[in-house]
């Protein structure tokens, strides 16, 4: 009995014992420099788990869940531009390294892994920060995103509305799994 | 007790191991079916309405043109030195709620409408259609009163239309259309009309490119009294969208651009050559944020 009590005291939740965390919010915004317009957008409806012990990460974004100024932004965006019916998804799997989980304050992290958007997946690596604050942590990134890469097509003529690159932030607070 | 406490560690450090977190979390995601969007480029397919609605704080502004059959002829260039027009603002006040004006030269008829979006398509097990409800005055200022050749009452120049508009977006190319109809006319010629009559139209939409799609419409009347001289509305176009634009290049039996004068005062015979080129071209507004 005794030695039971000891187990389980070894094995009780103290701050950041756990090893894997679930998004408790997510905020994906990207935002386009063009000439004619700028035209940013926002979604908090992404998921994320992360495994603290090992680095391994992975995220998903709803495409639909983008909110932009202009409705009819968001409707080009789905229909012309992401194929959202086609590809519902933009993921990302990967390892973050260079962190400790001991380190108080925002520390500089990278992340290396597999973006998959609009149904193309690539390499990529991209540098952030991360926090321990409590049982909470704190994720975030900011990176550019070339459309042509992920074989997003952008319209030749008449209008130069979006740029060719979008810059990407992705922030998201994570709290201890218990499932 | 220990045994288990070891399994219970044992399966947490397995399921730790991160290879499959994509898996996992597609299975946190929520399953919710959503709603379909963009079923049609617009609020018009050809002549008459599509199950779209403008978004909340959106104006658009319709700028539409029927010229003459080309049965009339090189003498009037076939039909191009006739066209009746119509310009139009629709204005969303919801993102299911629309309201719209517009004035039809065609019998110089002025039209209000609304438009409510009952019922939207969702994917996966969901709603499989979208609904909007569709009502419509138009008021004649044709003729003049001393020209009608009868006392004219103005309540002899108004008309309705009710329609329910019902479509399925069966991929991101098609979507098809049923078009229940309801016209009443305060006045009419009893040889040859009733004031209350039923119509039931069919149409679609297939997207070609990701920004051109070809479009049709058709409309069958029910009991149409013998005399009548009318033809069903018929018509085919292409959508071009370009930004904040919709060009839809038609061809139609029908020059008139409100409900009341294509459902039930279609001139041309389709078959017979009366068939008219047309356009309708729309420019969107974002007049005030969304959220």
């Amino acid at each position: 009995m005794k030695r039971l009590f000891w187990m389980l005291i070894a094995l009780a939740p103290g701050p950041l014992t756990a090893q894997k965390f679930i998004s408790e919010t997510s905020r994906v915004t990207f935002f386009s420099k063009a000439t004619i317009e700028d035209i940013a957008a926002v979604n908090e409806k992404s998921i994320a788990l992360f495994d603290a012990g090992s680095g391994d990460i992975a995220f998903s974004v709803p495409v639909k869940e983008f909110t932009f100024e202009k409705s009819l932004m968001r409707e080009h965006f789905n229909e012309k531009y992401m194929e959202t019916e086609k590809y519902p998804k933009a993921t990302f799997q990967g390892k973050v390294t260079g962190y400790s989980l001991s380190a108080t304050g925002p520390q500089p992290a990278r992340a290396a892994g597999k973006l998959t958007v609009h149904g193309v997946t690539r390499d990529v690596e991209v540098a952030g920060t991360l926090e321990v604050k409590g049982d909470r942590l704190l994720l975030a990134a900011k990176f550019m995103v070339t459309l042509e890469d992920y074989k997003v097509k952008r319209p030749q003529v008449l209008w130069k509305n979006i740029a060719e690159a979008v810059e990407v932030t992705v922030d998201f607070t994570f709290k201890p799994n218990e499932k | 007790m220990r045994n288990k406490l070891a399994l219970c560690w044992l399966i947490a450090a397995t399921t730790a191991s991160g290879q499959d977190l994509l898996a996992e979390l597609e299975k946190q995601a929520p399953s919710e079916n959503e709603y379909v969007s963009a079923s049609f480029k617009g609020t018009r397919l050809v002549n008459g309405q599509t199950i779209e609605t403008k978004g909340k704080g959106e104006l658009e502004f319709i700028f539409a043109h029927r010229f003459g059959p080309l049965s009339s002829g090189a003498y009037e260039l076939y039909g191009l030195d006739q066209a009746y027009v119509r310009l139009g603002l629709e204005y969303g006040i919801t993102d299911r709620l629309g309201v719209g004006l517009g004035r039809n030269s065609e019998d110089k008829t002025m039209d209000a409408y609304l438009r409510y979006k009952l019922l939207r398509q969702q994917s996966g097990q969901g709603m499989p259609v979208s609904v909007t409800a569709f009502g419509i005055a138009g008021y004649k200022f044709s003729p003049r009163d001393e020209d009608a050749g009868y006392d004219i009452q103005s309540t002899d120049r108004l008309s309705y239309v009710g329609q329910l508009l019902i479509a399925r977006k069966f991929s991101p190319a098609l979507t098809l259309q049923l078009m229940p109809s309801f016209v009443h006319k305060n006045a009419v010629d009893p040889a040859i009309e009733k004031n209350n009559s039923a119509a039931l139209g069919f149409g679609g939409r297939l997207k070609v490119t990701r920004s051109v799609a070809l479009t049709t419409e058709y409309y069958y009347r029910f009991d149409v009294p013998s005399g009548n001289p009318y033809h069903n509305p018929v018509g085919f176009g292409i959508d071009i969208e370009t930004g904040g634009h919709v060009f839809q290049l038609v061809m139609t039996n029908s020059r008139g651009l409100t409900e009341r004068a294509f459902l039930t005062e279609t001139n041309g015979d389709f078959f017979a050559g009366d068939i008219s080129f047309g356009f309708n071209v729309t420019r969107t507004f974002q007049l005030s944020k969304q959220k």
